[in-house]
């Protein structure tokens, strides 16, 4: 590639270089951040705040997502708290929506606490580190992570076990699979994604001794082509109920659907996408958590930490059975899960073992949730390997 | 399934959207015009065709959509660096963001929504045979349609006279005018010719291969076609191979996680590049045949 002209020697170009380039930025912007212009009206509904809580100060919120609110998956999801918090008398709310998980995060938090909000929501798991750097210089906001492991002087945490409502969604699965082979589609190795194969597992294991799990890791939140690809893969392997945990888990729930495989969904109720296949789905409901989280931090009664919430505060719910779930199976989710929402059933209690047979969780031992967030293995009858 | 089964026809369904993408690039660049934007022109066809058909309802029209939206922003880029003389590489850049900015910004509404997908289409007797049937016999018509036209892309750009003018603008602007070409109209012609076929590219993830709409959905699948031109040496049928040896890296991957092998998916995501790379110290020792001399350069009028 020789003979690049210098810039300088081509003033014209450089000139419509440099508009199409301010240009680019403009439309990004629109695309990117711009959404919070569309949200300044939303505050205007916070002036009938009075009549419920005449005390509090006006508040703006921040609200970033690694992808787009409605995906169908974990950004939907977490919109929809958006949305509840809204509604909250005096609060003025701006979002961003696909903001990756690198220093672009530390820019959109910086703008939005000069636009003044002093409560910050970073949803993605990636935007942890971001936010504990912006946390630093801005010890005035209030940072609320979803998911993270760690958390700063004003970066507290919260998050739910979502992997509750997959060990039902296993137990619905193994019931239902022909072939006893279940598929994991995931998109990158953390604890929380390993948590949720682990206890989709159990779950099918609890009815069917001889059920497995093969996960499959596609290194991306949202790589569509890579999901549907990643199910093919699976149903040549005799799989024929699919999982997944991706911010986007449409395309794979459409591919099972036409490869005639069940799906199990996350984040949100997609059954639309699979009409025949659907089975249910680890399904978020952040609306009450935002909720009362917003109010502490307004109230002053927050204290920064790791909120783990479970299926009975009503973080986590099970998605509506699909149509071709027979009672009979629904039945049994159901007394599997009034268990588990009475505190009887602690799905990872020991006795636990890895894929090499090694006992991780002891007889006796009932983990709670923070404990659990350290797993880094795969439980006894999955199949594939955690890449390093 | 046999393994060699899966991974076989897994290459030729992950491999087809790039292979549309990087014979789109081989004929731009034969023309002397690097498109590093040709990302930004696959998202803009898997846009467009998925906004087209879900409102029409027919994949074909959305198809067509693709085709124009990916030539329309490549227009932009031939304007940028024929007409206005600009950098190639850093309008390429721009382009990029552009179609990812645009695209953004229309698709918002179409996220979540249901279309038609493009079928797949069994070819009767063939598509039952063991191996090859469902590697070769059992596709969408885009992935149908993609290996001809590469032979035809070679026969076109090596043994016609539209080739022929094509080669002579790649390797020297000036002799191709002095001969009596228009540089101008064939760089123009050959880069929208591109963005378009990247504009196919991306239809077929949005269309047939994953028939939904997110942001960024080709995934950096573009970038992979500007590596993969370098790899197939300029060359339509070797950009075959390339396409297909990505498509193979992927599922090779995803089959052997499945199996339960241990593998890092990040590892064999970097394959396309290693490819690039292997070729790159090769032909560095073979001498520059395939390059086109006027790679980069465009005609700058005769005064």
């Amino acid at each position: 590639m020789q003979q690049m002209l210098p810039l300088s020697a081509r003033s014209p170009g450089r000139i419509f270089l440099a508009l199409i380039a301010i240009l680019t930025m403009g439309l990004l912007a629109i695309a990117c951040g711009g959404d919070d212009d569309d949200d300044a009206p939303a505050a205007t509904t916070a002036s009938g705040g009075s009549t419920t809580a005449g005390s509090t100060k006006p508040v703006t919120i921040g609200f970033l997502y690694v992808g787009s609110v409605d995906d169908g998956g974990y950004n939907q999801a977490a919109y929809q708290g958006q949305l509840a918090v809204e509604k909250l008398p005096n609060v003025k709310v701006v979002k961003a929506e696909n903001v990756p998980e690198s220093a672009e995060a530390e820019r959109v938090m910086e703008q939005m606490i000069q636009q003044g909000a002093t409560i910050l929501f970073p949803t993605s798991f990636g935007h942890l580190d971001p936010a504990l750097k912006v946390g630093e210089k801005h010890p005035e906001v209030t940072f609320l992570h979803q998911g993270g492991l760690k958390t700063g002087s004003n970066v507290g945490t919260y998050f739910g076990t979502s992997w509750e409502a997959n060990y039902l969604a296993g137990i619905a699965a193994g019931r239902m699979s022909k072939t006893g082979k279940m598929g994991y589609v995931v998109a990158f190795p953390i604890s929380q994604t390993l948590l949720n194969v682990n206890a989709f597992q159990l779950g099918a294991k609890s009815v069917n001794p001889a059920a497995t799990t093969t996960v499959v890791f596609t290194a991306s939140w949202c790589d569509p082509a890579k999901i549907s690809e990643a199910v093919k893969n699976l149903k040549d392997q005799g799989v024929d109920v699919l999982n997944q945990h991706q911010d986007c888990p449409v395309a794979g729930i459409q591919a099972a659907e036409k490869a005639g495989m069940f799906s199990v969904g996350y984040h949100v109720d997609d059954s639309k996408f699979a009409p025949t296949g659907w089975i249910t789905a680890a399904e978020w409901d952040w609306t009450k958590l935002f909720v009362q989280l917003v109010n502490d931090v307004r109230a002053g009664t927050y204290k920064v930490g790791q909120i783990r919430q479970s299926m009975k505060d009503g973080v986590v719910k099970l998605a509506p059975f699909g149509k071709n779930v027979p009672p009979a199976v629904q039945d049994e989710v159901s007394k599997a899960q009034a268990k588990v929402l009475s505190g009887e059933l602690n799905i990872f209690a020991g006795p636990i073992k890895d894929q090499a047979g090694v006992e991780k969780i002891k007889a006796g031992e009932k983990p709670d949730p923070i404990s659990l967030e350290s797993t880094n293995w795969l439980v006894e009858g999955v199949t594939g390997k955690i890449p390093n | 399934m046999s393994f060699i089964t899966s991974v076989a026809t897994g290459s030729v369904r992950a491999g087809t959207s790039v292979m549309y993408a990087t014979l789109g690039e081989v004929i731009a660049q034969r023309a002397g015009i690097i498109n590093l934007g040709v990302e930004g022109c696959m998202l803009m066809g898997a846009c467009a065709g998925f906004i087209v058909t879900a409102k029409t309802g027919s994949p074909y029209l959305g198809i067509l959509a693709a085709m124009i939206a990916g030539a329309l922003l490549a227009s932009i880029h031939a304007f940028l660096v024929v007409t206005r003389g600009a950098n190639q590489l850093a309008s390429g850049l721009a382009l990029m963001f552009l179609g990812l900015g645009l695209t953004s910004f229309f698709g918002r509404p179409y996220v979540d929504d249901q279309i038609t997908p493009l079928k797949d289409y069994k070819i009767p007797f063939l598509g039952d045979l063991p191996f090859v049937g469902r590697f070769l016999f059992d596709h969408d018509p885009l992935t149908y349609a993609v290996v001809p036209l590469g032979v035809f892309l070679w026969w076109f750009v090596f043994k016609s006279r539209w080739g022929l003018y094509l080669r002579a603008v790649g390797e020297s602007t000036e002799a191709a005018y002095a001969a009596g070409l228009n540089p101008v109209k064939i760089q123009y012609a050959a880069v929208m010719a591109g963005g378009a076929l990247a504009g196919i590219g991306g239809a077929q993830i949005s269309l047939a291969y994953a028939p939904t709409w997110v942001e960024g959905m080709t995934n950096g699948r573009g970038f992979i076609a500007v590596a993969l031109v370098i790899f197939a040496m300029w060359n339509p049928l070797r950009a075959i191979a390339g396409a297909l040896l990505f498509g193979g890296a992927v599922a090779l991957q995803l089959q052997l996680q499945a199996r339960g092998v241990a593998i890092s998916p990040f590892l064999l995501d970097m394959t396309p590049y290693l490819l690039t790379l292997a070729v790159l110290v090769v032909w560095a020792q073979r001498g520059r045949d395939s390059f086109p001399a006027g790679l980069n350069k465009v005609f700058r009028g005769t005064g």
